[in-house]
């Protein structure tokens, strides 16, 4: 039962860090917020999202909170409908990249030797070639991309940065005398780097999860913004560019266009809060210090 | 030296590689769509011209893959990029240097811009930690860092072009305006960049304060810092000449790894404002399946974020002793 006893040890441990860091405490909360209208999003509004059957072009209201479309659509209902595209495609392109940057980085700091040369020079070509272009182009291919096959795209170009990162950290760590000594006891390579050399590396890697998740939102957002992803799919860049081409900003339907972004905008600082409060465990460094510190040391 | 001649060595492979990603993509694709481009295209051009699209695109060739590989590899390096179909009968190569000067004007200009002013203020907040400076921004650009840039243009195009009507909607220059190095015609170019310009300029900001007050931080504890206060030296040189120059390091590095993202950010704001550079082109071509002109916007964008990756490692290089040493 020890491990019951530690997992409950590092729970309480996640409290204190949430109540301590207000900037981690606010992104875990919208993000869990999100979560909840992504799975139940009858919950928050019993209207179809795509029907046309309300007033069209309507501005605020009680029926209406956020109006309607110019093709009669509830936007509140979109807005709520939208999030489970987002936040998932936030949640699996981030696991997934994190997974392939692991892979990838720790791998090659831990084989070194010529595989780390042809892993490293790998990952540096795919972290410089820009991403988006590529994407845009390969979607273009495929006309109308599926929500699968945007996050194999955008998994395919998201992982470089992490990979990059973990195999530094891990550079750092693998020669190490707690690594020598559990190479020397003749532990298998796979005890080796799961048990005593990715531990180390949690905050790391969340780190990276959260940076990864980020990309994948704006860069699916504007995917989807620019009429590259499934259109007739409820997201919120589906809305975007379902406003831009009615010209919800010109027609006096301000909301349409403002309120799936402001959606967008939510969740992206709820990623980037959690990536800020990280760093700054991973980096102690980086934490605020008291004013009267400062004034101490100078 | 040596630091030199791998990163040379690094640019080369890149490029080969986007040239080699840029020949595959289409033989990969489902089905091949640029197929009934070309069907449009036989009987109104050239022979030689039809030929070399073919090879490129791998359609109703008979050769083996490797040797169209060759010859595409030769019509690229020669500047031989196809015709484009929407702006037919005109070579790529003419289309698109209509609208590099826009690009790089208007995004070369902000990106260096947001760096330079992201970078300084980043090496003030860490040099004054736990001001006013400090405690404001960071967060605040973290936010704002996790906004999609286009979402921020279309909010200054609805706040500051049709509310208060105060710039330009869209496009690069008015309509009316003739392209002449006039006074009227440079001030009217100005006054379209405003916006978009400015778009860009606050969304990348936040990383390079973000990244050059965390480097900052380290630096500024390190004990030639302590030395030179010591030293009784005036606290703006320390900040610039001894903490600010190291801490730059990581940054320009910092630099060449987010510009592919600054790029990506920029192509959706040039969208936005209809802004008649590189990437608005790139969205177009894609509307209208104009391939050859898609695909070789992707390859000039590439190779220009290439070269610029380049230009800063041989910044690193003169401002670091320690990459030029051979050891």
């Amino acid at each position: 039962m020890s491990w019951l006893r530690a997992a409950g040890r590092r729970l309480r441990r996640a409290g204190v860090f949430l109540r301590r860091d207000k900037k981690a405490a606010a992104g875990s909360v919208i993000l869990l917020l999100l979560l909840i209208v992504a799975i139940f999003p009858s919950w928050f509004t019993p209207d179809d999202p795509a029907a046309e059957i309300y007033t069209p072009g309507i501005g605020l209201s009680w029926a209406h909170p956020l109006g309607t479309t110019s093709f009669g659509q509830d936007v509140f209902s979109q807005v709520i409908a939208g999030t489970r595209q987002s936040v998932f495609i936030a949640l699996i392109v981030g696991l997934l990249s994190t997974i392939l940057s692991v892979v990838i980085g720790v791998s090659a700091a831990y084989l070194g030797g010529w595989i780390d040369d042809v892993l490293s020079m790998f990952t540096d070509v795919v972290l410089v070639i820009p991403t988006f272009p590529l994407i845009i182009v390969i979607t273009a291919y495929l006309k109308n991309a599926s929500f699968w096959l945007m996050v194999m795209v955008l998994v395919f170009t998201g992982w470089s940065y992490g990979a990059r990162q973990l195999r530094v950290q891990a550079l750092s760590l693998r020669n190490r005398d707690y690594l020598l000594a559990a190479r020397a006891r003749g532990e298998s390579a796979l005890y080796v780097i799961f048990v005593e050399l990715l531990p180390p590396m949690t905050s790391l890697i969340v780190a990276n999860f959260l940076g990864a998740a980020l990309y994948a939102v704006l860069a699916a957002s504007g995917l989807q913004f620019v009429g590259l992803g499934n259109i007739n799919a409820q997201s919120w860049g589906t809305m975007l560019y379902w406003a831009q081409n009615n010209e919800a900003l010109a027609t006096g339907l301000p909301l349409w266009a403002l309120a799936p972004g402001i959606a967008i905008a939510v969740l992206g600082s709820a990623l980037a809060l959690l990536n800020y409060a990280f760093d700054e465990v991973a980096n102690p460094a980086l934490r605020p210090v008291s004013r009267r510190k400062v004034r101490a040391l100078s | 030296m040596r630091f030199l001649v791998r990163r040379v060595g690094f640019l080369l492979v890149a490029l080969w590689v986007a040239l080699t990603v840029n020949f595959f993509i289409p033989r990969l694709m489902p089905g091949n769509p640029a197929e009934a481009m070309m069907a449009k295209f036989r009987g109104h051009v050239n022979p030689v011209a039809l030929h070399a699209l073919e090879v490129a695109f791998g359609v109703n060739t008979h050769q083996s893959l490797a040797s169209a590989y060759v010859q595409y590899v030769g019509n690229t390096l020669h500047g031989n990029l196809g015709i484009s179909t929407s702006y037919f009968p005109l070579p790529v190569a003419t289309v698109i240097m209509r609208a590099l000067p826009w690009s790089l004007g208007l995004v070369g200009l902000s990106t260096v811009l947001g760096f330079l002013v992201g970078t300084a203020i980043g090496a003030i907040a860490a040099w004054r930690r736990g001001g006013v400076l400090d405690s404001v921004l960071p967060p605040t650009f973290v936010v704002i860092s996790a906004f999609p840039y286009f979402w921020v243009g279309l909010l200054f195009i609805w706040l500051f072009a049709l509310t208060l009507n105060w710039f330009p909607l869209l496009g690069g220059y008015s309509e009316t305006a003739t392209p002449a190095l006039t006074w009227s015609f440079v001030g009217d170019v100005l006054v379209h960049a405003v916006l978009p310009a400015f778009t860009i300029l606050l969304t990348s900001i936040g990383g390079w304060i973000l990244t050059m007050r965390n480097n900052m931080i380290t630096v500024v504890a390190e004990d030639y810092v302590k030395m030179a206060r010591a030293k009784g030296l005036k606290p703006r040189r320390i900040l610039w000449q001894y903490a600010g120059r190291n801490a730059l390091l990581p940054n320009l590095t910092g630099f060449a790894m987010s510009l592919g993202f600054v790029i990506s950010g920029a192509i959706l704001v040039e969208y936005v404002f209809n802004y008649p550079g590189l990437g608005f082109m790139l969205l177009q071509a894609v509307e209208n399946e104009d391939y050859p002109l898609m695909q070789s916007l992707f390859l000039l964008i590439t190779v220009a974020v290439l070269f610029a990756i380049f230009l800063s490692d041989v910044a690193t290089a003169a401002l670091d002793p320690r990459t030029r040493s051979s050891s």
